[in-house]
């Protein structure tokens, strides 16, 4: 199934995009997906960030299991105002 | 009005939205780029929202705000893109039939956009230009 995922600010600029659709298998969860992003995208391995995860919109734990079609978010530390 | 827009914001048209015939005051906290961040020479801020999720987290905190505090209205606008030294990124106001009320929502409102609302900024200062990933203005841990 696809999931479509969203980055922004320095996950945007790292990946080089901020939005790409990418194959996962059913089941899989919020920290899957993010440790396969890892994999394809080595300049995220370095992150030692603490990360939040969104789900269509939605704050969800690591523990999410996608969907298809969902929107995916991965939420570096926030520091708006 | 929950809002994340480009352009500058009016301080006036959020005061307008909030004013109330039953609100006996309103509360305003406006956010502004200052020169100046941990010894470094600030030229802007650039701003970066998931913004879709960031209205909705807005009037998210909005309504829990309306159930812990008596008030009658709220507005927060959040601009993105580049925001110059002395111009607002946020500005948030509040209406309610007593001041306490409204100070402490206003209050509210500010520390929980710093901690949850998807919205990022870049420092852009003499010399280079930083993620900042803290609420209080340090860089982004290790990348």
């Amino acid at each position: 199934m696809k999931v479509q995922i969203k980055f922004f600010a320095i996950l945007r600029e790292r990946v080089g995009a901020g939005e790409i659709v990418k194959e996962v298998k059913e089941g899989c969860t919020v920290r899957e997906l993010w440790r396969a992003l890892q994999e394809d995208y080595p300049k995220l391995a370095a992150a030692e960030t603490r990360l939040l995860y969104a789900v269509n919109r939605d704050y969800v734990n690591a523990d999410h299991v996608l969907k298809e079609r969902d929107e995916v978010a991965f939420v570096t530390p926030v520091s708006g105002g | 009005m929950f809002r994340v827009v480009r352009e500058p914001i009016d301080p006036q048209e959020l005061v307008r939205y909030v004013t109330d015939p039953e609100a006996g005051a309103i509360v305003t906290f406006i956010g502004t780029t200052r020169n100046n961040n941990e010894g470094r020479k600030v030229i802007a801020l650039d701003y970066e929202a998931y913004p879709e999720m960031a209205e909705k987290e807005l009037a998210r905190l909005g309504a829990e705000a309306k159930a812990k505090w008596n008030i009658r209205r709220m507005a927060i606008v959040h601009r993105i893109g580049p925001v110059q030294i002395t111009e607002p990124s946020v500005i948030i106001a509040v209406s309610a039939a007593h001041r306490d009320d409204a100070f402490q929502a206003c209050r509210f409102a500010i520390e929980e956009i710093k901690k949850s609302v998807p919205i990022w900024k870049k420092e852009v200062f003499e010399g280079g230009e930083v993620w900042i990933g803290t609420q209080s203005g340090q860089p982004l841990a290790k990348f």
